[in-house]
């Protein structure tokens, strides 16, 4: 039952906790940092409802222990606007109706962002696989495609500009 | 669902590791990309007391051809398979099979070791690594040794490693001008387990198939080659009388089991479908000098 002291950057900010070595991390960021965007779907490593990026690549944190993220770089949904101003992704879920119950919204999100940095132009179908590890349950699918689409368009822009 | 208590250490060498899994014996279970085993540990399916964590040993994932064979890290993770330009171009059974590992989330963390190691027929690799005539790479405290893969599998959740080994490379045999492979796998539903897949490398000689290895993927308790169906193809033209009775041959010496994927007759129907269907992409690749 050991304990272990970590120390982790989260949307830029530095935090230091012990934590018991079979906390999840998902768990650790909703519980110990009190940080609840990141949510608990499934439990069952299906939903991708808690993906968070570590290091740059988006995982499901219900299947990664807290333990392991000492000395990681983490972002969560928290993390996307900057300044009160919505991130590219956000903003294409609001403008194109990319959630209905929201729970999924979160994970969608954060695995979208991690989709669009390694392929900042997606087909459609490019876009399907690439959340095809987050599931939603109301079958918001083609709103949340589109979203992704604008989303990966304004980055574009905002980039060629 | 909290896993039990455990104790854990990260080594960060392999040496580390190895002293660690001398020491404590029975008791440690080795976590790798932990995509498998911390979901059995929540189901409390699995409750080992120490963890011994892999993954800050960096020098453990790669992937590069080495004279003769392709090496590929325990550590490496199933999403550096999608972005090698070498899986791409020289061995496309392994492409075709990291695109449908579990999803792109489960990928970015999960290992080819890992996947390997933990000896889940339902897995995609030990097929494949079978249809490749992979060799293991295992350290242990007195030094390596290569497993051949036919050796590996000898259980359900079960190798041939020895307590206190670590699964540290895979070799796959680099093709042969003339050889092509292909991995087909049914799934209900992206991500999840296949119904059952069918993986196949082969070499032509002309119009017939000089020598074929096929590996079934949750068709039986271990992962297993189609040794009946190889035999009916080895040394043939690929007619469809051929495939066909390869396919027969197949869906005979698998032993699935009824579950929700499906009942125990339509797994070996659809492994016969399987069969001719993934021959038949393998030697297109033969044929059109992809490998």
């Amino acid at each position: 039952m050991s304990q272990h002291e970590i120390t982790v950057t989260i949307n830029g900010e530095q935090h230091t906790r012990k934590v018991e070595a079979r906390l999840l991390l998902v768990h650790f960021i909703r519980e110990d940092l009190s940080l609840t965007g990141t949510h608990v779907g499934c439990d069952t490593t299906s939903c991708g409802a808690c993906t968070v990026s570590i290091d740059g690549q988006a995982v499901k944190s219900c299947t990664v222990f807290a333990v392991q993220a000492d000395g990681a770089t983490i972002e969560t949904v928290e993390g996307l606007a900057t300044g009160g101003t919505l991130h590219p992704l956000q903003e294409g879920f609001w403008e194109k109706h990319g959630l209905q119950c929201g729970f999924c919204t979160p994970g969608m999100l954060m695995s979208a962002r991690s989709l669009l940095a390694r392929n900042p132009s997606p087909t459609e179908d490019e876009i399907r696989h690439g959340i095809s590890g987050n599931l939603c349950r109301c079958t918001g699918y083609n709103k949340i495609v589109e979203a992704i689409q604008y989303a990966a368009d304004k980055l574009r822009d905002t980039k060629g500009a | 669902m909290i896993p039990a208590s455990f104790d854990y250490h990260a080594p960060k060498t392999l040496d580390e590791a190895l002293a660690l899994l001398a020491r404590l014996g029975d008791t440690a279970k080795i976590l790798a990309g932990g995509q498998s085993l911390i979901p059995a540990m929540r189901f409390r399916l699995a409750s080992p007391e120490v963890l011994v964590d892999l993954n800050r040993i960096h020098d453990l994932a790669f992937v590069e051809e080495r004279g003769d064979h392709l090496a590929i890290g325990a550590l490496t993770r199933e999403y550096a398979l999608e972005s090698t330009a070498v899986v791409a171009r020289s061995y496309p059974m392994l492409l075709d099979a990291a695109k449908v590992i579990a999803d792109p989330l489960v990928r970015n963390k999960a290992t080819v070791g890992g996947n390997l190691a933990h000896a889940d027929p339902a897995n995609d690799h030990p097929a494949v690594m079978l249809a490749y005539n992979a060799q293991i790479v295992a350290r242990g405290p007195t030094g390596s040794r290569t497993i051949a893969i036919d050796d590996l599998f000898v259980g359900l959740f079960e190798t041939s490693l020895a307590p206190g080994e670590i699964l540290t490379e895979i070799r796959i045999p680099k093709p042969v001008a003339g050889s092509g492979g292909a991995y087909i796998k049914i799934e209900r539903k992206v991500g999840d387990y296949a119904v059952a897949a069918v993986a196949v490398q082969l070499e032509l000689a002309g119009t017939i198939i000089k020598s074929i290895r096929i590996g079934l993927t949750n068709v039986s308790p271990i992962p297993v080659r189609a040794k009946a169906a190889e035999a009916a193809l080895a040394g043939q033209p690929p007619t469809e009388a051929i495939l066909e009775a390869a396919g027969q041959a197949a869906a005979a010496e698998c032993s699935p089991s009824a579950d929700l994927r499906g009942q125990v007759d339509y797994k070996r129907d659809l492994v016969r479908v399987l069969i001719k269907r993934t021959v038949r992409r393998a030697i297109e690749r033969a044929q059109g000098a992809r490998p």
